[in-house]
């Protein structure tokens, strides 16, 4: 068996000095990692750090002003901000995935949550009726949603349910890489624990890939492999999570840790 | 509207010249690209948009003195809005108009299809209130169009989807979607599913959305497919009753209340179809012998 660690294994991801300006403004600059498959990798910071702009950069929703983002396809690796648009929307609804902040945002509120499950799948030319609602119903089984909820809107639904069918939603297709956007945000702190929870199972059931933006440290404790933290567009600090949160070297990270920063 | 009301100084088929060319150049397009939306700068005509002035431009543009002119609404030539369509290009064109679908050039329609087959040569001109397919579910106009381009049409079987789930069948009785040649998924315009098959034809058809401005045509004998899924084939759908009146027991029908006991018969919408049919001798349950009228 292969170790998961193993060196040989090249990165699914790799970022190289991706910048993004707005005018004079920096969004973020001199971005640089590599992502390997399996890894989870948390992004903090203050709101307005450039960490949300990051994410949109990386995610194909804005183009970078400098920088590659750099993704394996069948062992290439390919420059997502170079590719055509719909090379990019394709990745966007098979390989990739995106998990908004407000539900509403990454759902369709109008349909049932059995075709939100379904779309992707329709979108890849499934078109047999009972075989989509089978894996839209398996799937809902997955994120704790009850099969006798398929037919009901999420308009209908509580706002975990809501984020927990977007989710459902997006790794249907089995994605090898899920972008999240403050997963957790906005909801009740007992919410996001069984949200949390569901997350960190599917990531290591599916050995999913993920990068991860919060503001929140308990979320990136419990998910992620590494953090990057971010501070006026620039990386301030990198390492593996435990490290940077118990040993933090740089004096942002440290105020950032001791949550004398309200972020 | 009317026709009456329309006085004074106007040219051929009352769109200036110029307007009909820019109309041609949108229908060449369409028809070069068959299901593709082209947008046109639509003109104000003579009457509300309801009353079908996307169809009306089209018919306008294309007409010639020679052309004999037929328009039906919901199949039935003497409605308001046929009878006033009619009117309209008989005062400004002068063309020669008829009921019969065999001898008409080119036929203005809302909502249906005739049952006569069209041959080559006729032009089958729908009026369109809405021609986005994808519009139901995807408000954004920048995004619909986005994914006619990278013809990512999933979309559209959601819809399909939450029809089933909802009804246990795909309940979409008229303006069902189909995939044009392959590339563009397409709304037919109100016509009921039983008319899609004979999307498939021999006559050029046009369609022209006035209040939205968009302009799309298929050509002759392009493959055009209902959209459905593996385990909910399409299926066209008829009532199993036979036409009352000339005992067509293939056409489009409708249901008619005949007294207010209840009383009903059901009787083919398209018009002409039944008095040819009875014209020739055929009779159905409720009808009377021609020759005996
Ligand atoms: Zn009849």
């Amino acid at each position: 068996m292969k170790d998961m660690t193993d060196i040989d294994t090249g990165p699914l991801l790799r970022v190289e000095g991706l910048a993004k300006y707005y005018g004079s403004r920096v969004g973020c600059e001199a971005v640089s990692f590599d992502l390997h498959p399996g890894e989870v990798m948390g992004i903090v910071g203050e709101s307005g750090s450039g960490k949300t702009t990051l994410l949109n950069c990386l995610a194909g929703h804005l183009a970078p002003d400098r920088g590659h983002v750099l993704f394996d396809r069948a062992g290439r690796m390919v420059d997502t901000v170079t590719m055509s648009e719909p090379e990019r929307r394709m990745l966007s609804r098979t390989e990739w995935a995106f998990v908004h902040q407000h539900a509403h945002e990454g759902l369709r509120m109008n349909v049932s949550a059995g075709g939100n499950v379904g779309e992707r799948l329709m979108g890849l030319g499934a078109r047999h009726y009972g075989n989509i609602r089978e894996q839209a119903v398996d799937w809902l089984g997955r994120v704790e949603i009850a099969e006798d909820r398929v037919d009901d809107r999420p308009t209908a639904f509580s706002g975990g349910m809501r984020q927990r069918l977007q989710i459902a939603r997006n790794l249907v297709t089995g994605p090898r890489l899920v972008f999240m956007d403050e997963p957790t945000g906005g909801l009740d702190v007992s919410v996001q624990a069984r949200l949390l929870d569901l997350l960190r199972g599917l990531v290591r059931e599916m050995g999913l890939s993920a990068i991860i933006v919060t503001h929140d440290l308990a979320v990136v404790r419990l998910l992620a492999d590494r953090l990057m933290v971010m501070k006026s567009g620039q990386v301030v600090e990198t390492g593996l999570t435990d490290q940077v949160l118990d040993d933090p070297q740089h004096e942002y990270t440290q105020l950032l840790v001791s949550s004398v920063l309200q972020v | 509207m009317s026709a009456e009301q329309i006085s004074g100084e106007y040219n051929f088929a009352y769109l200036d010249e110029q307007t009909k060319r820019m109309i041609r150049r949108a229908l060449l397009k369409g028809l070069a690209i068959p299901g593709y939306q082209v947008p046109f700068a639509s003109r104000e005509m003579p009457m509300p948009y309801g009353w079908g002035t996307g169809g009306v431009q089209i018919s306008a543009a294309i007409m010639v003195p020679e052309d004999r002119f037929k328009v039906i609404d919901q199949g039935a030539d003497d409605t308001t809005n046929a009878v006033s369509i009619r009117r309209f290009f008989e005062k400004v064109a002068q063309v020669e108009t008829t009921e019969k679908t065999t001898e008409a050039t080119v036929i203005q329609t809302r909502h249906r299809i005739p049952e006569r087959d069209l041959t080559e040569g006729q032009v089958l001109v729908y009026q369109v209130p809405i021609p986005e397919p994808l519009r139901f579910l995807e408000p954004s106009e920048v995004e619909t169009r986005k994914m006619h381009a990278l013809e990512e049409y999933g979309l559209m079987h959601v819809k399909l989807y939450e029809d089933i789930a909802r009804h246990g069948e795909i309940a979409t009785s008229y303006a069902y979607p189909v995939k044009v040649e392959g590339r563009y998924v397409m709304d037919p315009s109100p016509i009921p599913k039983f008319d899609n098959p004979k999307l498939e034809m021999s006559g050029i058809q046009l369609f022209g959305a006035g209040r939205e401005q968009r302009i799309y045509a298929i050509p002759p004998h392009t493959q055009v497919v209902s959209l459905d899924f593996e385990d909910y084939p399409f299926q066209r759908m008829k009532a199993p009753q036979c036409c009352d009146l000339c005992g067509a027991g293939e056409s489009y029908l409708d249901e008619v209340i005949t007294d207010d006991a209840g009383g009903r018969m059901y009787v083919c919408s398209d018009t002409d179809f039944c008095r040819e049919r009875r014209e020739a001798g055929h009779v159905g349950a409720l009808g009377v012998a021609e020759d005996a009228a």
